[in-house]
């Protein structure tokens, strides 16, 4: 008995050792046994057991006679090979079943079994282990046989098995800037439990664009600059994300949220809208089916036609600024030493011609490189979109008291990179119409204005305006009964001043807000006007509400005799207008000082008043200049649409010559 | 003393008016508004008492990941009709103050730029204030 349980010890081990030599570079070679005929696989078995069942009835007789125990000797070593044969096609054929199943983590444990045993083996209590019997050792096997097919729960949850992206949306959002975020906001405001998923081509969370123009290049602290944060005129520290990280929901577990939450995908665009199922697709292929969404896909920086056959060199050499990553490579320019020119008189040139110019004079203050600003546009003045032209003119000259150099009237015809490697930019002079002008710069900035991203359009079958360009949709900002459009995006009707496309930040919080709000079932048409301000320097900052087109009718009232020199006050009604808003306005008001009057009689000291936008004799719009804090009284004028005849009396509801 | 002159070919006229010229009352009267326009943006409290949880004033508070808990607390607080008003509405308020614990950088301290919670609470006092 003794003998016979110590061959089959000796067998458990043999198996072992012929197991793990046998496993691998033999599995096609156990594959073909197993693959062929089983029957002398089974003869083994069959005859092991028998051999088995043998040796046992054998070995309960003890006759200790030489002969016989020589003959024994040979039995056993014939079993032992027999049963070490059986035992190995067992572990051949289960094996290859776990190579088929195979996980690192079934291995694992199989292999901790194996070391376990052979540890126990080798172990003191090797007698102990002898005393087992066949069916406990079978049983033994069976457990490993189970550990190598078992699932392994810890492994492979539920987590890993969800997409990162849902497949599904309660609220779609396509685009992540302002009007996005307003919308998010405002919808989850009005559904509590919301869950809204906003899928946007940004690498950044939704931020701020204004500061990006202002606030950020008079920040003298790059430390601050490098955390996304800015400085505002006031000093109070401000950071160009509007929510932290933290307000954001995972949008892998987003749909599992009992409260709900805002989940972005950055880096994503969606590039297919299917109105007919309700789905929209992104640039990886991605499939999301939606409930309600809103476009809110903003625009993108237009281009010259003298830079459309630009070479890789001069590419490098340009400048399409709209976003952070925009500001952090011109800031790098701009401390180099550079010299760039803006091409582009509207908001966003005229503010980069200012900011940038303070940043070079700054610069070179502290004795670091500092480069020249040059300001080209074709026409007459800053901001003569908006601008009456007197007026345009006048602020030309300002931003020139900036510390850059304006050339209007310029029509650009060309672009190259020379020799020494700088950017020559030729163009038409007015006072020299004969000969071609050229300037010469390191970098160029082009701010022509931007192009809405209206791709969807064509997937979506909705339909996009030939005049003002955009979505269109209808007083309520809805394209179709699940569809809706807000920001730079958007033409839409505007009850008191018709069709609009508003390419304003107030704008954008606005109708991001309304869309939201109409999203989760209301039906609110526009109605609050939407406001706008830009700052060009220290000196000249403006407030405008409206329809401020300057090829309208316009009456202006300015302060004359001399301003007093107190500085503007935080009016808590401005405060309270928009909260989003109001930080920009609050700081104006304390960085916005009078200048000196230049006497009673200078008839071209336009440095405070009203200006009045008429059509057919009402007030349509209405731009405030170097005067706060008045918007509310604006807006309402506008609201009333009455005739005007009398505008000394409108002037009065102003109060400008008052701080 | 003031005078006028017209630029652009007579589109634009301009006005230079002193401050004796602007100083008595306009004789502009405006249109009297609604009562409650639907369609205006209200106040923290809207007229007919209920909560406006897109207030801009609340800076997202209700919209955030707190929102709901939030909301149950501001609800009490501004539903309570005891002379201490919101002390029945500790256990609202503490939950709101676990909550906040969760999202440091979004509720935070003073010197962080997005804080809601000043202007939550700033909004609440308002909101007690306003006489309706």
């Amino acid at each position: 008995m003794q003998t016979s349980h110590l061959t089959r010890l000796a067998s458990i081990q043999h198996f072992n050792l012929i197991k793990r030599s046998l496993t691998r570079p033999t599995g096609p070679v156990l594959r073909k046994l197993i693959a062929s005929d089983a029957s002398p696989t089974t003869n083994y078995v069959r005859t092991t057991c028998e051999f088995r069942f043998a040796s046992t009835t054998t070995s309960s007789s003890n006759d200790g006679q030489n002969s016989h125990d020589e003959e024994q000797k040979k039995k056993n070593i014939t079993n032992l090979m027999y049963l070490a044969g059986a035992v190995t096609g067992l572990g051949a054929i289960y094996t290859i079943f776990q190579n088929r199943k195979s996980s690192k983590e079934k291995q694992d444990a199989v292999s901790a079994y194996d070391t376990k045993q052979l540890k126990s083996q080798h172990a003191d209590d090797k007698l102990d282990a002898s005393k087992k019997t066949l069916v406990e050792k079978v049983g033994d096997l069976q457990d490993r046989k189970l550990l190598a097919e078992e699932e392994q729960p810890v492994e492979l949850s539920k987590t890993d098995l969800t997409p990162v992206i849902p497949s599904f949306a309660q609220y779609l959002i396509i685009g992540g800037g302002t009007a996005a975020l307003s919308a998010f906001k405002s919808i989850r405001a009005h559904d509590a439990t919301a869950k809204v998923l906003v899928i946007s081509s940004e690498k950044y969370y939704p931020y701020m664009r204004p500061p990006l123009s202002k606030d950020v290049w008079y920040t003298d602290d790059d430390n601050l600059l490098n955390q996304y944060m800015f400085k505002q005129w006031n000093g109070q520290e401000k950071s160009l994300f509007v929510f932290d990280n933290e307000f954001y929901a995972d949008v892998k577990t987003l749909n599992d949220e009992e409260n709900g939450g805002v989940g972005v995908v950055l880096g994503r665009k969606v590039v297919n809208l299917d109105l007919k199922t309700s789905v929209a697709k992104l640039d990886n292929g991605w499939e999301i089916s939606f409930e309600k969404c809103l476009i809110a896909t903003g625009g993108q920086p237009k281009s010259l036609k003298v830079f459309q056959t630009a070479s890789n060199r001069l590419k490098s050499k340009l400048t399409l600024y709209r976003g952070i990553d925009d500001f952090f490579a011109l800031k790098k320019v701009v401390d180099s030493g550079a010299d760039v020119t803006i091409i582009g008189g509207g908001f966003l040139g005229s503010e980069l011609a200012c900011s940038l110019a303070h940043r070079a004079t700054e610069n070179g203050k502290r004795g670091n490189p500092n480069g020249k600003i040059t300001q080209l546009m074709p026409e007459a003045g800053n901001i003569s979109k908006v601008l009456p032209e007197y007026l345009s003119k006048w602020a030309t000259e300002r931003v020139r008291d900036e510390g850059a150099d304006v050339l209007t009237n310029v029509e650009l015809v060309g672009a190259s990179v020379v020799q020494d490697g700088k950017v020559s930019l030729s163009y038409i002079d007015p006072q020299n119409p004969k000969k071609t002008s050229y300037i010469t710069s390191d970098h160029v900035v082009v701010a022509v204005g931007i192009e809405p991203n209206t791709d969807l359009a064509k997937s979506a079958g909705l339909e996009v305006d030939p005049d003002q360009g955009g979505f269109l949709v209808n007083a309520e900002l809805q394209a179709r009964h699940n569809v809706w459009v807000a920001g730079d995006a958007a033409s839409f009707y505007d009850i008191n001043l018709g069709r609009r496309r508003v390419e304003h930040y107030d704008h954008a919080i606005v109708s991001g807000k309304l869309a939201g709000e109409n999203m989760t079932g209301a039906h609110k048409p526009y109605w609050h006007q939407s406001t706008f301000w830009s700052d060009l320097g220290p000196k000249v900052g403006f407030e405008a509400i409206g329809l401020t087109d300057s090829q309208l009718q316009t009456v202006a009232v300015y302060a004359k005799g001399k301003p007093t020199d107190e500085e503007q006050k935080r009016d808590s009604e401005g405060n309270r207008e928009q909260q989003d808003v109001a930080p920009e306005a609050t700081a104006n008001d304390l960085k916005h000082k009078l200048p000196e009057s230049k006497g009673n009689l200078d008839k071209d000291d336009y440095s405070k008043g009203v200006v009045f936008y008429l059509k057919e004799n009402k007030v349509v719009g209405i731009v405030l200049w170097n005067v706060f804090n008045r918007i509310a009284i604006a807006r309402k004028i506008i609201k009333d649409q009455q005739e005007i005849t009398n505008f000394q009396e409108l002037a009065k509801l102003f109060n400008i010559h008052q701080d | 003393m003031s005078f006028c002159t017209k630029e652009g070919n007579g589109k634009d006229k301009i006005m230079f008016l002193t401050k004796d010229d602007l100083s008595s009352p306009s004789t502009i009267r405006h249109k009297e508004d609604e009562a409650f326009d639907p369609w205006e943006p209200h106040g923290l409290i809207l007229p007919n008492g209920s909560i406006n949880w897109d207030c801009p004033c609340l800076g997202g508070m209700a919209s955030g990941p707190c929102g709901l808990v939030f909301r149950r607390a501001y609800t009490c607080f501004h539903n309570s009709s005891s002379q201490m008003k919101g002390a029945e509405c500790m256990s609202d308020f503490d939950a709101l103050t676990k909550c906040f614990a969760k999202y440091p950088k979004l509720y935070g301290g003073k010197d962080k730029s997005n804080s809601p919670t000043d202007a939550a609470t700033s909004a609440l006092v308002d909101g007690i204030n306003t006489p309706k």
